[in-house]
């Protein structure tokens, strides 16, 4: 039974990650937790996006959609209502759903490249959109929250952490159970997958959907951490970017992966920046050299090496 | 074998813009019965096969499973009303063990069970046990050798329990030991009451397992039968061979020449499949050499190791120099143009502009020179020089292709089945202009063809390349009395 005892072996790994991450607010500058804490749900938004592009197969340009659909009907609720903040975070995962949903539907009919376009295009209409209704949207300035998830930030940094925790336990979870392995088929060879008898088309439907959740959730959630919502840090094509380079760079279908990738991204985004203008060419630069001769990514390498021996 | 056939096709039809792939198909499978469905590339057999699983939705006709019409579902329902597929090529789950490959297709289509149902271990064990998969059902299908993989299309086939088995090319790439166990899986089909449709080019490879067989050209039904009388049939003596064999005394004195193409021992993996074993030839300068060979003999494998296409071992010299390590594009400035069996036209251009690109690299005068020469060895492409390629008719577009393999003005002339879905009047007007070709020029031509009628007479030698291995050489005159009853 080689898969159970990796599979244990995987659980005290990950246990043990999780109870350092949470104690390192005891050694860690409130600076450098802020920084972590980004970086965990830049985590959730690259693990969601990994589940659609590593298994299902389908390239999304646009994560920004979904997560900027949960953040900003987190944030615009917040203002005109003041419900309190989890009503907010869920309702925005709800709208990202259903926006990931309304897009999805009509999207995967296309073949080819033309759903990653669909999902490129979606960002700019959303973009849009928020500039155009500035009015209730704050614009191209974005909007601050009246409320937030808390002022110390290691509260926020362990909310963020057991939330990074939950979401990679069941996103796991879903890619190693049946669901993840029709997945996985129905991403390599959709034509055998039709014949064999599955319902290709629903399963990506659900593998959007499911992605729409987590990246919402986490947008939502990062707008409460940051008390402020705006398209430059939650939209722009840009983030969107860096979420997909995040997830290859990592490891492709491993969803772990992407976490890895995330933190390591945001971590040195961080570092170099006393390079300047430089800093971003740095970064970009070591992930496309990790595309170009670690096409598996970080986490990927390491398996695969594992799966020869 | 009586009773309602378990499948019944009737009137199938596509069409593919304005090429009918399938026109009025019929057939009837009974429980327990193997259906072979054969026809050289292009006869539409496989589109057939996918009009039945739902793969192409066809234009009209019935698809009757036990008297159900399926016809125009979509695949994944047609799987779960009862018939499967064993692909020949796929893509398996390479993260998963290949037990966990079978397991796959024991899955309910269900976004509510996370988990595998009890049992389903079991299952996909004993199907691994059936195909001859137990020894190896841990390991990732990367490392298992490529008659191993084809096993496991067959187990997950199975693991779905059709009533109707479809078998895209079952032994090919297999070796002699590996299809008779390939063909008692099959024959376990027939046993358990299955209804098993295999589809392949030739009757040869299937012929001792098949209780009938359906031969299909340019989309109908020619002939109907046992193996024995299909083989024998008139339509399809003609359709794979072309008719009598006819020989025509060649020019002899091109032999004498230095070789411009020399092959030594080159071999082709695809994958795990051997497409190429061991193969040696020779074409001499102003030779016209024709290798003849069915449908997936490895023809078109030769031919994309010569043009650079594809990787493989052993020595290729052009002009007495290795071709090793030179890109497909240097191949081709040296003077080596290959005509693709796909032709691969450029569809949305014209004539003309398809020519002027084959001439690109060619100093303007010369280019005219070239083109006028062209049109009047194909006098049908100057009427059509402004029309759009995609518009052509099949023969049109053969000569199209050929005619811009030529505007690269090259030293040998490689064609790759020519023949190809053409009628037999087409046939003739092509055959007229290589013949017109070899007198008006001292090219050297290498032709790949399964239509031994029209690869023989321009030849000055013929090689016959059989299951990726050369197996005769020899003049034309005498491949029709040695081969030429062996060949079908």
């Amino acid at each position: 039974m080689p898969a159970r005892i990796l599979r244990s072996r995987l659980l005290w790994i990950g246990i043990g990650l999780v109870v350092l991450a949470a104690l390192l607010p005891f050694w860690l500058s409130a600076y450098l937790l802020g920084i972590l804490t980004a970086a965990y749900y830049f985590g959730v938004f690259a693990m969601a996006w990994d589940l659609l592009f590593g298994f299902a197969g389908e390239v999304n340009f646009g994560p920004t959609f979904l997560i900027g659909l949960g953040a900003y009907t987190g944030a615009i609720l917040d203002n005109q209502w003041g419900p309190p903040i989890p009503v907010c975070i869920l309702a925005g995962a709800a709208v990202a759903v259903l926006g990931g949903l309304l897009l999805a539907l009509p999207a995967l009919r296309l073949r080819g490249p033309y759903f990653g376009l669909v999902t490129l295009v979606a960002v700019l209409l959303l973009q849009n959109a928020i500039v155009i209704f500035a009015g209730v949207t704050g614009g191209e300035i974005g909007m601050t929250v009246p409320d937030v998830l808390s002022i110390d930030a290691t509260v926020n940094y362990w909310y963020a952490l057991a939330f990074l925790a939950v979401c990679a336990v069941i996103l796991f979870g879903l890619s190693r159970s049946a669901i993840g392995l029709i997945l996985q088929a129905s991403g390599q060879d959709a034509v055998e997958a039709q014949a064999l008898g599955f319902n290709v088309t629903k399963h990506k439907l659900a593998a959007f959907c499911i992605s729409a959740l987590f990246s919402g959730l986490a947008g939502a959630m990062l707008v409460f951490y940051e008390g402020a919502a705006s398209v430059d840090t939650v939209i722009d094509i840009s983030i969107g970017v860096q979420v997909i380079i995040a997830a290859v760079l990592g490891g492709r279908r491993t969803i772990l992966g992407a976490v890895l990738g995330a933190i390591f991204l945001i971590l040195a985004t961080e570092f170099l920046r006393p390079l300047g203008q430089l800093n971003t060419f740095v970064v970009a630069a070591v992930a496309l050299a990790v595309i170009l001769f670690w096409p598996d990514g970080l986490l990927g390498y390491v398996l695969r090496r594992g799966e020869r021996e | 074998m009586s009773g309602e056939p378990r499948l019944q096709v009737r009137g199938l039809v596509k069409r593919f813009g304005g090429l009918v792939a399938v026109n009025g198909i019929d057939l009837d499978i009974r429980p327990g019965e193997i259906l072979g469905l054969i026809g050289p590339n292009g006869s539409g057999k496989s589109t057939v096969m996918k009009l039945i699983m739902g793969i192409e939705r066809p234009d009209a006709g019935a698809v009757r499973l036990d008297g159900v019409d399926l016809a125009g579902r979509p695949p994944h329902r047609i799987a779960r009303s009862g018939i499967g597929i064993v692909f020949q090529h796929s893509r398996p789950l390479h993260r998963q063990t290949v037990l966990e490959n079978i397991k796959l297709a024991l899955l309910p289509d269900s976004l509510l069970r996370l988990a595998a149902a009890p049992g389903v271990d079991e299952r996909a064990r004993a199907i691994a046990e059936r195909v001859g998969l137990g020894a190896v059902m841990h390991r990732h299908p990367s490392t298992l050798p490529f008659a191993d993989l084809r096993r496991m299309e067959m187990a997950k086939a199975i693991a779905r329990d059709p009533r109707v088995v479809l078998v895209d090319e079952p032994f090919a790439g297999l070796t002699g030991g590996e299809v008779a166990a390939f063909s008692e899986l099959i024959r376990g089909f027939r046993a358990e009451g299955r209804a098993v449709l295999l589809v392949d080019h030739n009757v040869k490879s299937v012929a001792a397992l098949v209780d009938r067989v359906l031969a299909m050209y340019l989309g109908e039904r020619i002939a109907e039968g046992t193996a024995d009388e299909v083989m024998r049939d008139e339509t399809v003596r003609r359709v794979y061979l072309g008719g009598k064999i006819e020989a025509v005394a060649q020019r002899a004195a091109a032999a004498a020449s230095a070789p411009l193409l020399e092959l030594d021992e080159v071999s082709v993996l695809y994958g795990k499949a051997q497409a190429l074993d061991k193969v040696s030839l020779r074409v001499h300068e102003g030779e016209f050499v024709s290798i003849v060979g069915l449908n997936g003999a490895g023809k078109t494998t030769l031919f994309n190791a010569v043009s650079g296409l594809v990787p493989h071992n052993g020595a290729i010299r052009y002009a007495g120099k290795s071709l090793a390590g030179m890109t497909a594009g240097a191949i081709a400035r040296a003077g080596i143009a290959q005509c693709p069996e796909t032709r691969e036209l450029f569809g949305d251009m014209s004539v003309r502009e398809n020519l002027d690109l084959g001439g690109q690299h060619l100093p303007r005068q010369s280019r005219a020179r070239q083109l006028d020469w062209l049109l009047e060895l194909f006098p049908i492409l100057k009427e059509r020089a402004s029309q759009m390629a995609r518009t052509l008719s099949g023969g049109e577009q053969q000569m199209l292709a050929i005619a811009r393999a030529l505007m690269m003005q090259p030293k040998l002339l490689i064609l790759d089945e020519p023949t190809l879905g053409l009628a037999p009047v087409i046939l003739e007007l092509l055959s007229k202009a290589l013949e017109r070709l070899r007198q008006s020029t001292d090219i050297t031509v290498l032709l790949g063809e399964q239509n031994v009628t029209f690869a023989l007479p321009h030849a000055d030698r013929v090689y016959l390349l059989e299951h990726a291995r050369m197996l005769w050489e020899g003049p034309p005159a005498r491949f029709a009395e040695e081969m030429g009853t062996g060949y079908l």
